[in-house]
């Protein structure tokens, strides 16, 4: 019963963004208010309906109920609750709904918070945000319905994927979406904007909170995925390069141009037909993503039998979507009118530089990922791209990106030259210099590659604290004055801070773990002891346990340094029984300085058993950095709510008397 | 989707194909026996084997994978060297084995060309429409606040 | 200039879109193709399985077109796909040979007592090393050799049933034109 309501509830959002898609844009054209004002609230139904259906699947879930189709198949009666829950969008149907459900809240974001935009771009808004709603809510009810039902009832559900009860996965999916389709607000805005012809700086300013929030959880789903990859699929890594993860960097990539052009075109009226594309661009490769993972065009192996109706279905879908979107900017574009000029070197300058790497780093990923599609396609021949290939391309791109962040925020805008700067870059040189010879002191630095990770982190660092001290001693006056500086600075330059410093925690992460990691893959004997970077990996002790829904092969690895014992890690392999599978489970301890990281394989008959131990130094702080980058964007939207909200009256009051 | 859910399934089709293909009860010669003599040795296989694809895994190298024939191929990558091979004639004995689909580094080749250069020429044409398209302006010291208000004396 | 950049992007989707709807109609994505195909089958020497005819490179060459099966007794899909290989030898009156991939003697011969022998020569890759000459990266896989001993087709994963009219015989016919 509940079921069919919420079925029930789908199709009624589904006619809900129907009136939503049409009318209100009608009435913007025909000036009709009382169409227009039809968007706010249908939004808000919408919003509703799709919550009640989630509701109500979720509700299937936790009842265990067998009788519908996505249940029996994913979930089952001994799983913890936390895993019935996630077991909601652990599955194609189901994270779709979570997909239309995020978008839908979205949408009603938009209706609620933007109260100060002009009603008709609101109602275009809104219209264009529904018309994506209604591609994905017919595309859940005639290929993907989450509420089929299965008659007879089963007794017993099939269970999920071991690998999928994990904690870390149960928290990405909802994180990742909300990046995904928390472009689609820039995507609906840009396409309002587009129809009305006119861009300029207020239109950046409307959009810039939407872009942070969503970047932000999709720096967060990006990362999240990563680290549950490194822990979860046992040898050490954290990054594939596989297409499902490009899928994901390459509306990230395109978001991060996106936030800094919206920059120029917000201060200096610039790069307005640029920025729209961006718009565009970041929640069409959003969609992409979608495709590429549902449609099992790139992935070779896939678990779930791909029902080529979708494939189809998604593809014209977004050839539909992005393909008008792309057809109305090719009409618009060419009438928008750029006032504000710049010299090449100038804040714009470098913002725009940055642009045009960000994009150079977005064709590598592009090529990567569908090179050995087009390939086979046209020619039968079958390659790989995997991590050489980027190596070889994204990182120097990479460092190129990172030199131009340093150097950007310390010029001013309009034009400037080198000299004025002359200071600040001493500094920078300085400390990358220092820097630099500290770590090659302190721990030795054994590749080109990897000098060029620690150039790198150290120039940005230097950047960040060069412009932090340009602007605090400004005028100087005293350390009363100085503090008050600190306290009077707008919040969008700590989010700059912020954002740059989670890179440079980030490619600190990559490049120590990677210059320093110490790797033992062997196999030995109970009783043996390994060394492994400063450590001694003893294993001591392998048991046979039965847990719940599984069973193990539980090792004792005593971890020690310098004969002082440092911890017990206990990797397992497991045999799941619903489904029948085998995992590998990690030991892993985190000390602050690195990471002790143990895998467990298989025997080799003779009393040998393969294992694969590790000492990963400082590997936490690539999700670390990830996590300052999502905090420096969550700074920056609060800049805007302190402007808009009349937060001032605190600046005013710290403030001294004038 | 989400990208590592669906990693997750692939690994697990990984693991579907390698438990349909490989089922547990595994021949006892897969394993990593024993690493080359010479550290130099060991170390340029280990490099060579992260160049390789694990032929039945999503994007993984022979050096971080855990499956079966994974193992198998490290142990040939060694014996060849052992032999004194050099890594080109390493790779050339598997590419004329598994074809370029063996290579994480697609070779550089007409058919990968667009591949190589593909991000230069972005990087390069976006350099060139940018430089050009630029309508240098003629710069006065003018502030912001100045211009608008000359503009606002200018009704035109 | 500008008028044709800005339609760029749309040129870049729909050649996108191309891309991935010629993608979409591929039958298998997963299907490797064997580079081993119009080369000569590589020389192997295995191990006995049994008093069943050891398989030399000779059997090879004898002048018309057999089949080439590595097949484990460890292997699930192998155990489907052996009713397919017992009707090719039996009812369709194919060569089929087989190569125990990874695995010994003792206990292909297990497998092959419990589920029948279809196989007119086999014998034991017990290192695996045969296989890898062949390219091969998992079992089941099959090979169509043709008389003179050059590999003409592979097959990869399990044969199925419907395999056997809609590949197997029809290649195995061109192999011996």
């Amino acid at each position: 019963m509940i079921t069919e309501f919420g079925h029930l509830a789908l199709c009624l959002a589904l006619a809900v963004a129907l009136i939503q898609a049409t009318l209100p844009l009608y009435g913007a054209y025909a000036r009709d208010g009382r169409l227009v004002a039809l968007a706010v609230p249908s939004a808000l139904v919408q919003a509703t309906l799709v919550g009640i259906s989630f509701a109500c699947l979720t509700t299937a879930f936790v009842r265990s109920d067998f009788s519908v189709l996505a249940v029996f198949q994913n979930s089952h009666t001994l799983k913890p609750m936390i895993y019935k829950i996630s077991g909601v969008w652990a599955n194609h149907e189901g994270s779709l709904l979570l997909w239309v459900l995020i978008l839908s809240l979205a949408g009603a974001s938009v209706a609620v918070f933007s109260k100060a935009l002009p009603a008709d771009f609101r109602a275009r808004a809104l219209a264009a945000q529904a018309m994506i709603g209604v591609g994905f809510y017919v595309f859940l009810l005639f290929t993907s319905n989450p509420f089929a039902r299965l008659l007879p009832t089963p007794a017993e559900g099939r269970g999920l994927n071991p690998i999928l009860q994990d904690p870390g996965l149960a928290f990405h999916p909802p994180m990742l979406y909300a990046g995904y389709v928390g472009l689609s607000v820039a995507f609906s805005f840009a396409v309002a904007a587009l129809i009305e012809g006119r861009i300029g700086p207020l239109w950046a300013r409307w959009v810039r909170p939407w872009t942070l929030a969503a970047w932000s959880a999709l720096t967060c789903g990006i990362a999240l995925g990563s680290w549950w990859a490194y822990y979860e699929l046992g040898w050490g890594g954290y990054w594939f390069w596989d297409p499902v993860e490009n899928a994901s960097l390459m509306p990230w990539l395109a978001a991060t141009a996106l936030l800094h052009s919206a920059i120029v075109l917000e201060k200096r009226d610039a790069l307005k037909s640029w920025t729209v594309l961006l718009a565009i661009v970041a929640f069409s490769l959003s969609l992409m993503g979608t495709f590429i993972v549902r449609s099992g065009v790139l992935t070779s192996v896939h678990a779930f039998a791909v029902d080529p109706k979708r494939g189809i279905f998604i593809l014209s879908f977004l050839v539909l979507a992005i393909g008008g979107s792309l057809t109305l900017y090719g009409w618009r574009a060419s009438k928008l009118e750029n006032s504000g000029a710049f010299a090449t070197v100038s804040r714009e300058g470098f913002l725009v530089a940055n642009n045009l790497v960000l994009m150079a780093l977005l064709s590598t990923v592009f090529l990567g990922t569908l090179y050995p599609l087009a390939l086979d396609s046209f020619s039968g021949k079958q390659i790989s791209v995997g991590a050489p290939y980027y190596m070889a391309t994204f990182v120097p791109l990479s460092a190129l990106l990172i030199f131009l962040a340093a150097v950007g925020p310390l010029l001013s805008w309009r034009q400037d030259e080198f000299i004025r700067t002359k200071q600040r870059l001493l500094i920078v040189a300085a400390i990358t210099a220092g820097g630099t010879l500290m770590v090659l002191i302190l721990r030795g630095i054994p590749s080109g590659l990897a000098a060029l990770g620690f150039i790198m982190t150290f120039w940005l660092v230097g950047g960040v604290v060069a412009d932090f001290a340009h602007r605090l001693r400004y005028g100087d006056g005293g350390p009363v004055a100085t503090l008050e500086r600190v306290a009077r600075l707008p919040r969008s330059v700590y989010a700059m801070v912020l954002g740059h410093l989670g890179v440079a925690i980030t490619v600190f992460g990559i490049t120590a773990s990677g210059a320093w990691q110490s790797e033992v893959l062997t196999v030995t004997r109970v009783g043996q002891t390994l060394r492994v970077g400063p450590y001694d990996f003893r294993l001591s002790d392998l048991q046979p346990i039965g847990i719940k829904n599984f069973t193990a092969i539980d090792a004792t690895v005593d971890v020690s340094e310098h004969g002082m014992p440092v911890y017990t890690l206990h990797p397992q392999t497991r045999t799941y029984t619903d489904p029948p599978s085998e995992t590998t489970e990690a030991g892993i301890h985190s000390r602050w300085n690195g990471d002790l990281y143990a895998v467990i394989g298989k025997p080799d008959g003779h009393g040998r058993w393969q294992v694969r131990f590790h000492w990963k130094p400082f590997v936490t702080m690539i999700w670390l950095g990830a996590l300052v980058m999502a905090l420096g964007g969550i700074v920056a939207i609060s800049d805007r709510f302190s402007r808009t909200l009349g937060v001032r009256r605190v600046a005013i009051i710290l403030q001294p008397a004038e | 989707m989400t990208h590592a859910f669906f990693r997750a399934l692939s690994h697990m089709g990984i693991g579907l194909t390698a438990a349909l293909l490989l089922i547990p009860t595994l021949p006892a010669l897969a394993l990593d026996t024993d690493h080359l003599p010479n550290p130099a040795q060991e170390a340029r296989a280990r490099n060579l084997m992260l160049e390789l694809r694990c032929l039945v895994c999503q994007n993984e190298s022979i050096a971080e994978s855990n499956a079966d024939l994974a193992v198998d191929l490290r142990m040939l990558v060694r014996q060849h060297i052992l032999r004194g091979e050099t890594d080109a004639e390493v790779k050339t004995f598997l590419v004329a084995r598994y074809g370029d689909w063996v290579l994480l580094r697609p070779p550089f080749k007409i058919s990968t060309i667009l591949l190589w250069i593909g991000p230069a020429i972005a990087l390069l044409t976006g350099a060139v429409v940018i430089l050009k398209r630029r309508t240098p302006e003629p710069f006065d010291d003018l502030t912001d606040a100045e211009r608008a208000a000359l503009k606002a004396l200018d009704p035109q | 200039m500008r008028k044709f950049l800005v339609f760029m992007p749309l040129v870049v989707l729909l050649a996108m879109a191309a891309l991935f709807f010629s993608g979409l109609k591929r039958d298998n994505p997963q299907a490797l193709h064997s580079v081993m195909v119009g080369k000569s089958s590589p020389a192997f020497k295995l191990t006995a399985i049994g008093t069943i005819p050891l398989l030399t490179d000779q059997a090879l060459r004898e002048g018309h077109p057999v089949l080439v099966n590595f097949f484990a007794s460890w292997c699930e899909p192998c155990r489907a796909e052996h009713a397919q290989l017992m009707a090719l030898a039996n009812q369709y009156h194919i060569k089929v040979y087989g190569i125990a991939w990874k695995d010994t003697p003792d206990a292909a011969q297990k497998f092959l007592t419990i589920y029948g022998n279809p196989y007119a020569g086999a014998g034991a890759d017990i290192p695996g090393h045969v296989g890898i000459d062949w390219g091969v990266a998992g079992v089941p896989e099959s090979f169509i050799v043709r008389g003179d001993g050059v590999i003409f087709h592979r097959h990869w994963g399990d044969i199925r049933a419907e395999h056997i009219e809609e590949s197997i015989l029809p290649k195995l016919k061109e192999a011996g034109e």
